[in-house]
């Protein structure tokens, strides 16, 4: 190793910036999760550990709502990641398996399209389009809008991981007179298995915490679980908040990190 | 996340060649109808004229960008003068984003050199721990931050306890405060194109210029950045592009003075104003400039991969 005026592979304050990135990346989050625990009832003192909003989140005066609201937010969730996740695999099968053809790039970009577009813009776009044929808005149109939205996040991982696979057992699974559907359900599927929980959960965790277009699609009365909490801070940050919020938070931590064992579990082998 | 999806591309094997119609029909089929479809009806929106309280009437109208563009007076009788009022909206998103993309490569850069290179075995590790907040919901992040910036929150609450400060510091409802929760939204998106083209980068061309005594700063500025510098606009892309359409931080952490184009658009369908036309005439801009930064910059990405064949 050369002097170290010369060493280019460490530079003076690099290692710091980078916890400072990780502390801005995690303190409002760990300051959040901290003071959920408050026994206080206002946010600004601190009154010693309790559970006590916790416990106001599943039966307080509030408890109804958000239960509602968060029944509402799973159900959506599993529908649309489900629904998602299953035309994205056909599609990926089609884009990386089915060789060149025409349609090829457009359906890329038809399918990054909600990507491209600012939230806000195809939050806007979903709101005008149902009010234009008189779909009335609710729950099912709030479905529709995150299958759409959801499409992009479980391709992603799905395409990639057929990408990394060779197509060698189908051909000699095809060699055998395996029929083209019995390659697909038999071979590929089996081996595409940690692409596809990986795509279910981000879109899951998409779906699940997407504020903006549901917002817009949503009938009145119907909220979930981010458009209770967003009416609610719209009063105040309090403190059963941030035991929702720490609740959900731990929610996304558990899945991307089940998404991220499943995805290395297999790549090394 | 652009550049991500076309990465779909690449060397392809057609064992369903006969049925990729059937197969991509589902996608094709939900995402024109859901996606598309209603994307172009934005369009046409635009140029329809409005009705009193919310909705559209079927006449054509250029009235929506000539509201957003001209002052005609009070009763649309004066010579049309330039209306700064959106002009100054659509500015000011431009600088918050932009401010927020400076300051994510800022701190996004050297994050992103260091992880890529440490150890091969721990990259994947330091790499995780910088996606995972990505995956916490947005809205709970703008709020955590809020919490965290108000004048009697934790942070000032810190710093007044070591005596760095003695008046709390007034951030929340600046603009500094959306730059801040900008940041915080989308740094994740300026550490990973990053870290990507820093990995593959061939150290061995830094290790020559060092061979020839460049000192290590000029062996950066000189050699590594031009190497890197898809990964660097690719970054900055990414987090420019959200941040300018953001609803979130400029609402929560912004107050009512710090107005972005995200909260003109909310408040023509969802608030008070109700110009559906206005609205849709407003995320046309938006739009418009934010296809024309992804084709100009994926357009220099092709170039790019031409010339090194």
């Amino acid at each position: 190793m050369a002097l170290r005026k010369y060493d280019i592979k460490s530079y003076r304050g690099f290692g710091a910036m980078t916890i400072l990135c990780l502390v801005v990346l995690y303190a409002p989050l760990i300051v959040v999760t901290i003071y959920s625990f408050n026994a206080s009832k206002s946010i600004t003192v601190w009154e010693g550990l309790s559970l006590r909003w916790y416990v106001d989140v599943f039966s307080g005066p509030e408890s109804a709502k958000f239960k509602l609201a968060a029944w509402n937010s799973f159900v959506i969730a599993i529908i649309a990641s489900t629904i998602a996740t299953a035309i994205a695999t056909l599609a990926a099968t089609a884009i990386v398996r089915g060789g060149k053809f025409r349609l090829r790039t457009a359906s890329i970009g038809l399918i990054s399209l909600p990507l491209m577009v600012p939230e806000i813009v195809t939050a806007v776009a979903t709101l005008i389009f149902f009010n234009y044929i008189g779909f009335d808005r609710g729950l099912l149109t709030i479905v529709l809008a995150h299958i759409a939205f959801c499409i992009p996040f479980a391709y992603l991982p799905i395409a990639a991981r057929m990408q990394g696979i060779e197509d060698s057992y189908e051909q000699a699974a095809m060699d055998l007179y395996a029929t083209k559907r019995q390659v697909f359900t038999r071979i590929l599927l089996p081996l595409m298995a940690p692409g596809i929980v990986s795509g279910y959960l981000l879109s899951f965790i998409v779906s699940l915490d997407d504020f903006i277009i549901t917002n817009f699609v949503k009938g009145a009365g119907v909220e979930t679980l981010p458009t209770a909490i967003f009416g609610a801070v719209k009063q105040g940050i309090k403190p059963n908040i941030m035991a929702i919020s720490t609740m959900l938070l731990a929610v996304s931590i558990i899945m991307v990190t089940i998404s991220y064992i499943v995805s290395k579990s297999d790549n090394t082998k | 996340m652009a550049a991500q999806a076309e990465s779909g591309g690449g060397a392809t094997t057609d064992t369903y060649k006969e049925a990729r119609t059937w197969l991509l029909m589902p996608a094709w089929l939900v995402l024109l109808v859901l996606s598309l479809a209603p994307v172009s009806m934005i369009l046409i929106y635009s140029f329809l004229t409005k009705e009193f309280r919310g909705g559209v009437i079927w006449e054509f109208s250029l009235a929506a960008y000539d509201q957003f563009f001209f002052d005609r007076g009070l009763f649309g009788d004066e010579a049309p003068q330039i209306e700064w009022t959106y002009i100054t909206i659509f500015w000011r998103s431009i600088w918050q984003a932009g401010a927020a993309t400076i300051l994510s490569l800022i701190i996004g850069f050297p994050t992103a050199y260091f992880i890529a290179t440490r150890a091969e075995k721990v990259r994947p590790i330091w790499v995780f721990l910088v996606t995972i907040p990505y995956w916490v919901n947005l809205l709970i992040r703008t709020v955590s931050m809020k919490f965290l910036l108000r004048d009697q929150g934790p942070l000032n609450d810190f710093l007044l306890s070591t005596g760095l400060i003695d008046n709390p510091i007034h951030i929340v409802n600046t603009n500094f405060a959306v730059q801040l929760g900008l940041f915080y939204s989308y740094l994740p998106f300026m550490v990973l194109p990053i870290y990507a083209s820093v990995e593959r980068y061939n150290f061995a061309l830094s290790e020559a210029a060092a061979d020839l005594y460049a000192t290590k700063w000029v062996t950066l500025r000189r050699i590594l950045l031009p190497a890197i510098k898809p990964g660097v606009i690719a970054g900055c892309i990414l987090v420019f592009v959200p941040s300018l359409g953001s609803f979130l931080a400029p609402d929560l952490l912004g107050g009512a003075k710090n107005f972005m184009i995200g909260s003109l658009i909310e408040e023509q369908f969802k608030g008070n104003a109700g110009n559906w036309p206005f609205g849709a005439a407003a995320s046309m801009i938006l739009l418009t400039m934010v296809l024309i930064i992804l084709l100009v910059f994926a357009r220099r990405q092709a170039n790019a991969e031409k010339r090194e064949g």
